[in-house]
């Protein structure tokens, strides 16, 4: 819908083994601690893109899932004492089962409606978290949850690092595998041309719906992450600016371009982590001059201009090779916005 | 119980004013202005500046600060909203989002999250037969419909609403009648913002005077038009009064639900009629 770009498929296989070792290296290049946050936020803003980008949805509530999972996951994880997978699993599976009805009745709208729907029902998840003081802690927060697995001490966030990343790219590796299964292709069909999609016999409903559970268990499992990372859950996992931060990732990384929302993740969380450091208290100037600007001259977002950049590129050699009498190839598609 | 109703009203006054104003907006540009609860906030703390700074009246402020608002919105719209008036609507969803950022924490600069006091206008009560009521809390809801009459007869009965309706409906039409619609795309989102900005200088005496004020009002008016319908904009002010009777019975008799209740209406709406109770069918995008 917003942008169509299915990232260059050499730039796509050239990724996988860079983004590998790039997440191995991670926390020898920022401070761990940062680095599983970066983690975190990529899969969210991920799941994100799984939507906005492939499906054409823009979800405004996807903290509802990331908050909703974290605090799942922190109550399991302190009254049951159970290995911080089963936690993060059970959240991540609460996640799915909130979003049946939340994307059940969402999908009835499409466009702008969409984004107010999800947003207002990610509001109604927080007043009701905050309300509910006996088992969430209210304004206090879940506080003291532990990272248990199996005695091995996780307490050094460099350890944990690497303890939680197999999740992370377990989330990565099913995105990238819904993207192109034929069930992510029916996804972009509905994005460009849902009467058509309809008209072909395809339930387009029932497709929005299942790709809506699939990107709120992700969103969970990244929230699940999230809180046994930072070893509380706040108010703040489930506010709007939760979901606000995710989609500003995915527009600044480049819609439906899946990678990029992992490079918008890695500047975001960085930016913010130094605007903090730095005594700098109103982040919000500062990230929202920046998503303006993204917004108003830069659409493409990072991931989408590199993409764009190659293809052209190859775009001209093609040209070049075939005045010279080559064989005929499948022109690349050309992203385009309307 | 009836004054309970009342309190209803007096706050669905302020749903309505804010439905009101996103309404006119969207049908003009069919943008949905994230930033209408920002503006609100910048509407109170434009009252309790002018007492504070200038020592202007609270009166003196209902009459300025909604228009100058209204021309920085015009201003907004000239600058940076027009720019993405080719691409995809929800570009200025999230360019009004940033926006919303950037002057909810420009105020926390300013301002701190700490409440600002601001002094009650009017003082005393009003007698209505059964009970007693604040006066000021009258003036609001009398003044409130007021305006949403004002806003009707202004789009229904005048020869500028029947420009900007017929550039709703159909703007290759209307261009072909000879009206140049663009000419009035930027008022009508001055507009729409200056009744943010008023709804936000009643808000003063009443309410809180913070940054975060209009945050998560906003997202409970997304709500509202969302059950009201964004197509029809009487339609969205009649909603903002039914929600606020509808949300302050709900306080009075399932006080646990009383801020998620219109999620829960919406929720039921969705279900029932997806286009909202006055909206129209909208068209496969």
């Amino acid at each position: 819908m917003i942008i169509r770009s299915l990232a260059g498929s050499r730039l796509g296989r050239l990724a996988i083994p860079l983004v590998a070792v790039l997440a191995l290296a991670l926390p020898w290049l920022v401070y761990p601690p940062i680095a599983m946050d970066i983690a975190c936020w990529a899969l969210l803003a991920v799941s994100v893109d799984l939507l906005l980008g492939y499906t054409g949805l823009l979800s405004f509530g996807h903290a509802a899932f990331w908050g909703g999972s974290a605090y799942v996951t922190g109550l399991v994880a302190i009254n049951l004492q159970v290995p911080f997978p089963l936690a993060i699993l059970a959240g991540t599976l609460a996640a799915a089962v909130l979003a049946v009805p939340i994307g059940y009745l969402s999908v009835r709208r499409t466009g702008i409606y969409f984004a107010m729907v999800t947003l207002a029902f990610a509001q109604m998840i927080y007043f009701v978290v905050n309300q509910w003081r006996s088992v969430t802690g209210g304004e206090n927060g879940l506080q003291g949850v532990p990272r248990e697995l199996m005695g091995v001490d996780l307490s050094d966030p460099f350890v944990f690092y690497y303890a939680g990343l197999p999740m992370v790219l377990l989330g990565f590796w099913l995105a990238w595998r819904i993207v192109r299964s034929p069930f992510g292709h029916v996804l972009v069909a509905i994005r460009d041309n849902p009467s058509r999609a309809r008209a072909l016999g395809y339930p387009v409903d029932r497709y929005k719906l299942l790709a809506f559970t699939l990107s709120a268990a992700l969103a969970g499992l990244a929230g699940g992450l999230f809180v046994i990372s930072h070893g509380f859950a706040s108010l703040q996992e489930v506010y709007w600016t939760t979901s606000g931060k995710a989609v500003m990732i995915v527009v600044l990384g480049g819609i439906g371009t899946l990678w990029g929302s992992v490079v918008g993740a890695a500047l975001v969380v960085q930016l913010e982590d130094y605007l903090a450091t730095a005594g700098f208290q109103e982040i919000g100037i500062v990230t929202g001059t920046v998503f303006v600007l993204v917004v108003l001259v830069f659409r493409a977002g990072i991931w989408g201009t590199v993409a764009n950049l190659l293809r052209a590129r190859e775009a001209r050699r093609e040209g070049r090779a075939e005045a010279a009498g080559a064989p005929d190839r499948p022109e690349a598609p050309t992203p385009t916005s309307r | 119980m009836i004054e309970q109703v009342f309190n209803g009203l007096v706050s669905g006054a302020f749903f309505a004013l804010l439905a009101l104003g996103l309404a006119v907006i969207f049908g003009m540009l069919g943008v949905v202005n994230f930033a209408h609860g920002a503006f609100y906030m910048l509407g109170a703390f434009g009252a309790f500046i002018a007492l504070d700074s200038f020592g202007l009246p609270f009166w003196a402020a209902l009459v300025l600060v909604p228009p100058v608002l209204g021309l920085a919105g015009v201003a907004l719209e000239r600058t940076l909203i027009r720019r993405l008036a080719s691409a995809d609507p929800l570009y200025n969803f999230l360019l009004t989002f940033g926006l919303t950022l950037i002057l909810q924490d420009a105020m926390k600069t300013r301002y701190g999250v700490q409440s600002q006091p601001y002094p009650l206008p009017i003082q005393g009560s009003v007698n209505l037969l059964l009970f007693e009521y604040p006066a000021y809390q009258v003036f609001v809801f009398g003044f409130s419909c007021l305006v949403c009459v004002f806003a009707w007869f202004l789009l229904a009965r005048t020869r500028i609403g029947m420009i900007v309706r017929a550039a709703t409906e159909r703007p290759e039409l209307t261009r072909a009648f000879g009206i140049d619609v663009g000419r009035w795309v930027a008022p009508v989102f001055g507009f729409g913002v200056a009744l943010a900005a008023l709804a936000g200088v009643l808000a003063a005496p009443m309410r809180a005077v913070n940054p975060l004020m209009g945050a998560d009002l906003i997202i409970t008016v997304f709500a509202v038009v969302v059950i009201g319908g964004l197509g029809s904009v009487l339609g969205s002010a009649a909603a903002g009064f039914l929600i606020g009777v509808v949300s302050a019975l709900g306080n009075l008799y399932v006080p646990a639900l009383s801020q998620t209740l219109v999620f829960i209406l919406m929720a039921v709406v969705l279900l029932w009629r997806p286009a909202g109770l006055f909206g129209r069918e909208e068209t496969l995008a």
